[in-house]
C-alpha cells in the first residue's frame, strides 16, 4: 500500500519561502494570488497492513516537526 | 575536562570546535561519530558542532537528532552534563526535543554570514558566567536556518525563567524576540546560532567567544 503525507506550516507561522514564491509569481505577471504557503509531500511505499497509528507515529517522530508543522495522511489503495 | 564533540556526516565546524576546546581547556576532545552509541567514560562536556548534518535533509538537524549517538547525548544531558549546540548543533537540539522551539529559514531568505553584535542576557549559566549580564559582544554567524520561533507561551516562559542567553542587537534572521541562544530548564544545555568557537584568538578578528569556554572549564572544575 502507499500513503502520502502532506506536511504544511501551521497557520500563523511565517513562511519566507512561500512569500518569495508569491513575489516571484507576481514578478511573472500572475495577478490575483492572495497568498502562497510552501510545504512538503512525502510518498511512502508501505507493507500491507501498516496501521494508521504507525503512519501517524512516523509523522510525529520524524516526518513533521509538530512545533511548527501540521501533517495530513492520505492512504492510497494499491491497484491489484 | 573530558570533552566530546559529536561528528555527523556533513558537520563542518567540528574541527573548529575541537580546536577552541583544546586551546581553552588544554585537552583535545574525543571526536565521537554519530553511529557510536556511547560517549567516552567520564565525558563532562559535549559539543554539537555547526555544519549541514545529513545535508539538511527533511529539516536542518532532523536526521542528526535521530542518529544513534543522540540517545547517549540526551541521557548525559539528563544527568546534568553540559551540552552546547552551535548553529546546526542548536538545530539538532531543538529537533531532539532537548530545547524548545524550532529554527526556520531566515526571514530574509539569505544565508547570513558575518560577525553580529549580541547582548549577554543571562550571566548566571555555566556557559555565560565569565560575562556580565548586559555585555555586548561580537560573534560570527553563518546560517540559512537561524530564525528561532516558538509559540508565545514558550517565549514568555523562556524570558521569564532567564533562559534567553544571548539576543541579537541587529536584525539578523527574523528570530522571535531577537533570540540568538537559549538554555534548557536545568541550565546545562545551551543552543546558539552564533559561533563562539570562531571568536577565540586575535587572528579570528575577535575573542569574544573565549569566555564561554573559559566559563565551562570553571563550571566543570567546580
Amino acid at each position: 500500500m502507499n500513503a502520502r503525507v502532506f506536511v504544511t506550516l501551521k497557520p500563523g507561522v511565517l513562511d519566507p519561502q512561500g512569500k518569495a514564491i508569491h513575489h516571484a509569481l507576481e514578478g511573472l505577471g500572475f495577478g490575483g494570488v492572495n497568498d502562497v504557503r510552501a510545504g512538503k509531500l512525502i510518498e511512502l511505499d508501505l507493507a500491507d497492513g501498516t496501521s494508521d497509528e504507525d503512519i501517524e507515529g512516523m509523522c510525529r517522530k520524524l516526518l513533521a516537526n509538530t512545533v511548527i508543522e501540521n501533517f495530513r495522511i492520505e492512504r492510497l489503495e494499491t491497484a491489484a | 575536562m573530558k570533552s566530546a564533540v559529536i561528528v555527523f556526516p556533513g558537520s563542518n565546524c567540528d574541527r573548529d570546535l575541537a580546536v577552541a576546546i583544546e586551546q581553552v581547556t588544554g585537552r583535545a576532545p574525543a571526536m565521537v561519530w554519530h553511529r557510536d552509541s556511547e560517549l567516552p567514560e567520564g565525558t563532562d562536556f559535549i559539543g554539537l558542532p555547526g555544519g549541514f548534518s545529513y545535508g539538511d535533509y527533511l529539516r536542518s538537524g532532523a536526521m542528526a537528532a535521530r542518529s544513534p549517538i543522540m540517545r547517549a547525548v540526551s541521557d548525559a544531558a539528563g544527568r546534568g552534563v553540559p551540552l552546547l549546540g552551535v548553529c546546526n548543533g542548536f538545530q539538532v537540539l531543538t529537533e531532539a526535543g532537548l530545547l524548545p522551539g524550532a529554527l526556520m529559514r531566515n526571514a530574509g531568505l539569505n544565508f547570513v554570514c558575518r560577525p553580529v553584535p549580541l547582548r549577554v542576557e543571562n550571566s548566571q549559566s555555566l556557559f555565560t558566567s565569565q560575562y556580565a549580564a548586559g555585555d555586548e559582544i561580537t560573534i560570527p554567524v553563518a546560517h540559512h536556518d537561524g530564525n528561532f520561533q516558538a509559540d508565545a507561551a514558550t517565549l514568555d516562559r523562556l524570558e521569564g525563567e532567564g533562559r534567553v542567553a544571548f539576543r541579537y542587537l541587529d536584525e539578523v534572521n527574523g528570530s522571535a524576540r531577537s533570540i540568538a541562544g537559549i538554555l534548557n530548564d536545568a541550565g546545562n544545555v545551551l543552543g546558539m546560532m552564533p559561533h563562539p568557537e570562531r571568536a577565540i584568538e586575535a587572528a579570528h578578528g575577535g575573542t569574544d567567544g573565549r569566555k564561554l569556554f573559559e566559563g565551562l572549564v570553571e563550571a566543570v572544575a567546580a
